[in-house]
């Protein structure tokens, strides 16, 4: 039953070499999301953060992705070119361990959109170093087969009952009419 | 509502511990903008000068630019300032970062510092919470220890860290403030050390408005594009390679010898290898698209990041190649020594070495080598040992110390503080006019929007002309247009032309706009992002504030004004309007009285060099004119010179 498909995933690739540490998308970031739109800016109501540590040239922007009530356990350290970098620098997850993608006022997390209304996100727009850039990729997508309401109703009586039991009530109820 | 400001400053007294926060006067940013305008106008009230340099009563104010944290690109340098124990005056100090930006975020327009702690400290702001921190675990530390201590132990990686290093610790004038890869030279160094502050860390979580929204962040949007595309703006140098310029033109050692063909093709390759070799990166500063800051890492080496001619400096002083720099950078900027007046003072003590001014008494094991005597004046200017603790006051006041005849051999330094090692012909008057004047103590003071030298070819000339965006009106075109000899312009034009010059200096200052794409890139015409032309409206979108082309040159000349008058107030006199001894083979005494006469006219200054009553009160500094004239620095009734010959003409045809 199940067949295959397409779909648009929107994808912001990260070029960490051409980064300059400007933190112009963290800026413009804060000010799309402010109400009036761009009435306000705010790093540190960003969706998107440059984990930044410049004697260790480390400059990783890093986006919103998901919150998770727990940290992870086990975080690893990666050295890339002779720089130790946490695994958190590369991590978008909001979780409570670090003081990152929380509203400062309400203490809400706050999620990337993509800026769904823009037609590339406002920290792309903001990056003309090209550190960021916007990309939509066609993927193919499994469909998997879909079950009717009905189908899922007798699939749980199946389930409760087995199929004989099942099939014999069908049976003596269809003979009643 | 204020928009692009917070309305508050940050007050701290180390001596008593107090710490308030204090709603501003809307009206200071009508008259001074912000940055280092308002920073001078709270010297002026509170600093005056029987309080030293060293006296608790000194202040140390870390300002945010006017138009910090809004989205206007490439505005990010922070004013710290302070009165600078070298110079004795105003200590003319920015730097790049992130610093400002933060410094509104947390809710604060300025930092003002008074007072001493009682031993060392750091002070920890995030937003309304402000705390003085123990530093003795810093003391000693490096800039970079520094750093990643204070971040770790505060668990903010976010923070951002301005500190000294254990130079600026020990008070040496040449020290400076660093933070990341950008520092504040001339004064806030030493004035660190003295107050027993290792570090300022903030971090800001709050909004900064603007009054415009919608237009100011599409514009600003459209600007980064722009700046990022265009030559016109940013560092040159950190894309072309070909640095012959200052090697051939520039003086080596202590700002005494030209090698006139140094450059070479292979010289260059060679540089330019070591260079791309071992960069990581290079860096910009907030909400700018440019990568000024080249970050290197030498092997065996600690990283370093320089901007501009600041990795000429160490080498050209020790006759040494650019290796040599890139060896110690990293160490100078973790000791926290500012790369522009450090090197040429260290020179001096070689050629005073050499000279048998100073021997093997005040310099035990002294190396043969140039580059390992540079090495080793370091360590001892760093820790203020022996005759580092002499040359750490720079090269002024350390040639006045040794004495001896050291004096002579101190050339290059105005209001004692060092200068560009240039050694030029024939005096130039725009460029004379700024260096002699000038009350910043640095590069940006005498290059600018006007470019340095004429363009012969005719057509060339127009062309510029055609694409030069940034002039504020056509009389500058016209001026540049019939300027065929680079020492020969009028003294009228001459004064227009520092005029300029200086105002655009002084709008980078008070809002916080880097030079590089600002005033100091207008001298090569074509696209600078920032001008008479555009500021007053970006200001406008962001503030709310109605302001013209005419209104902010006013407040540029207020704030030059009251600089000068700061200054005046600390013995800055005519006399000191002087440039290095030798900047020039022929000097020219009769023209450049002239000059000084006709820039004193122009700025409204007494034949002494002293703002007048009348100009005084025309810029609304009354109060200004007031103490001046209360002190007895200012005669009430004294014009500037073209007034006083006129008063003297009168009386003459009265007498007949």
């Amino acid at each position: 039953m199940a067949g295959t498909g397409k779909k648009i995933v929107k994808t912001i690739k990260v070029d960490l070499d051409k980064c300059n540490g400007c933190r112009g998308c963290e800026m413009a970031c804060s000010a799309y999301h402010a109400t009036p739109k761009y009435s306000s800016m705010n790093p540190s109501r960003s969706r998107i953060r440059v984990v930044m540590d410049p004697f260790n040239d480390e400059y990783v922007p890093i986006r919103a992705t998901d919150y998770t009530k727990a940290g992870c356990d086990g975080r690893r350290v990666y050295t890339i070119k002779g720089k130790e970098y946490s695994e958190c620098s590369f991590c978008g997850t909001i979780c409570p361990t670090r003081d990152l993608f929380f509203d400062p006022d309400s203490g809400l997390p706050l999620k990337c959109d993509l800026c769904e209304d823009e037609k590339e996100p406002l920290c792309v727009q903001a990056c003309p170093q090209g550190c960021l850039t916007y990309v939509e990729l066609e993927e193919e997508e499994i469909e998997e087969a879909k079950l009717g309401d009905m189908e899922i109703g007798l699939k749980s009586l199946v389930d409760k009952y087995g199929l004989k039991k099942l099939a014999d009530t069908f049976a003596r109820m269809s003979q009643k009419g | 509502m204020r928009y692009a400001e917070t309305g508050y400053n940050l007050e701290i007294d180390l001596s008593t511990g107090n710490i308030e926060r204090v709603e501003t006067d809307p009206n200071l940013t009508k008259l001074f903008l912000g940055g280092q305008g308002v920073n001078a106008r709270i010297i002026w009230d509170r600093v005056g000068p029987e309080v030293k340099p060293f006296d608790e009563g000194n202040l140390l104010i870390f300002g945010a630019g006017l138009l910090h944290g809004t989205p206007v690109v490439g505005c990010n340098r922070t004013s710290v300032n302070t009165i600078n124990p070298m110079t004795g005056i105003f200590g003319h100090s920015t730097m790049g970062g992130y610093l400002g930006p933060e410094i509104k975020h947390a809710g604060y327009d300025r930092i003002i510092i008074r007072g001493k702690a009682p031993k060392l400290v750091y002070i920890w702001i995030k937003n309304d919470k402000v705390e003085i921190r123990d530093a003795s675990h810093l003391k000693g530390k490096g800039v970079r220890e520094t750093t990643r201590l204070i971040k770790e132990e505060l668990n903010e990686p976010f923070a951002q860290v301005a500190c000294i290093g254990p130079a600026g610790e020990n008070k040496v004038l040449t020290a400076s403030l660093e933070h990341n890869w950008n520092s504040a030279a001339r004064g806030p160094g030493p004035i660190m050390g003295d107050k027993m502050i290792k570090a300022i860390a903030v971090r800001g979580t709050k909004d900064i408005f603007v009054a415009h929204p919608q237009e100011l962040f599409e514009l600003c949007l459209k600007m980064k594009k722009e700046i990022h595309a265009s030559d016109g703006c940013g560092d040159w140098m950190a894309t072309d390679e070909d640095d012959s310029f200052h090697h051939n033109n520039f003086s080596w050692g202590n700002s005494r010898t030209r090698i006139k063909n140094y450059w070479s093709k292979e010289l260059q390759e060679r540089w330019t290898r070591w260079k791309y070799d071992h960069m990581d990166r290079q860096m910009g500063c907030y909400n700018c698209p440019k990568g000024c800051i080249n970050i290197i890492s030498w092997p065996g080496h600690p990283r370093f990041g320089y901007k501009c001619y600041g990795k000429d400096t160490y080498h050209m002083s020790a006759f040494k190649e650019l290796n040599y720099s890139y060896e110690l950078l990293g160490y100078c900027q973790d000791y926290g020594l500012d790369s522009y007046s450090t090197p040429q003072t260290l020179a001096l003590g070689i050629e005073l070495y050499d000279a048998g001014i100073l021997t093997d008494k005040d310099m035990p094991n002294f190396p043969t080598d140039s580059g390992d005597r540079i090495k080793y004046l370091i360590e001892k200017v760093v820790h203020r040992e022996g005759i580092g603790d002499i040359l750490a006051n720079g090269s002024w006041h350390a040639a006045r110390i040794i004495g001896n005849g050291a004096e002579e051999f101190e050339h290059n330094t105005v209001k004692k503080m060092e200068q560009l090692p240039i050694k030029l012909g024939k005096l130039n008057p725009a460029y004379y006019l700024m260096i002699a004047t000038g009350e910043k103590m640095a590069i940006t003071q005498i290059e600018g929007s006007f470019p340095q030298d004429p363009i012969r070819d005719v057509e060339e000339r127009k062309k510029f002309v055609e694409h030069w965006d940034a002039v504020p009106s056509q009389i500058f075109k016209d001026i540049f247009m019939k300027w065929e000899k680079r020492d020969e312009m009028s003294i009228e034009d001459t004064c227009l032309v520092t005029d300029w010059n200086e105002a655009m200096h002084y709008v980078d200052d008070s809002t916080g706009l880097c030079g590089f794409v600002s005033s100091f890139r207008g001298q090569f015409g074509g696209k600078t992002a920032y001008s008479f032309n555009n500021v007053p409206q970006i200001i406008k979108l962001a503030t709310g504030m109605e302001i013209d082309k005419d209104d902010l040159w006013e407040i540029c000349r207020r704030n030059r004004t009251l600089i000068r008058a700061i200054n005046n107030r600390l013995g800055i006199r005519r006399v000191d309007d002087d440039p290095p001894k030798d900047h020039w083979a022929v000097r020219n005494p009769e023209l450049e009285e002239k000059l000084l006469d006709a820039y004193y006219d122009l700025r409204g200054f007494t034949k002494d060099g002293i703002p007048t009553k009348e100009e005084l009160y025309k810029l609304g500094l009354d109060y200004v004119a007031d103490e001046l004239i209360q002190r007895g620095i200012l005669d009430p009734d004294e014009g500037t010179p073209s007034q006083e010959a006129a008063k003297k003409e009168q009386q003459k045809s009265g007498g007949c």
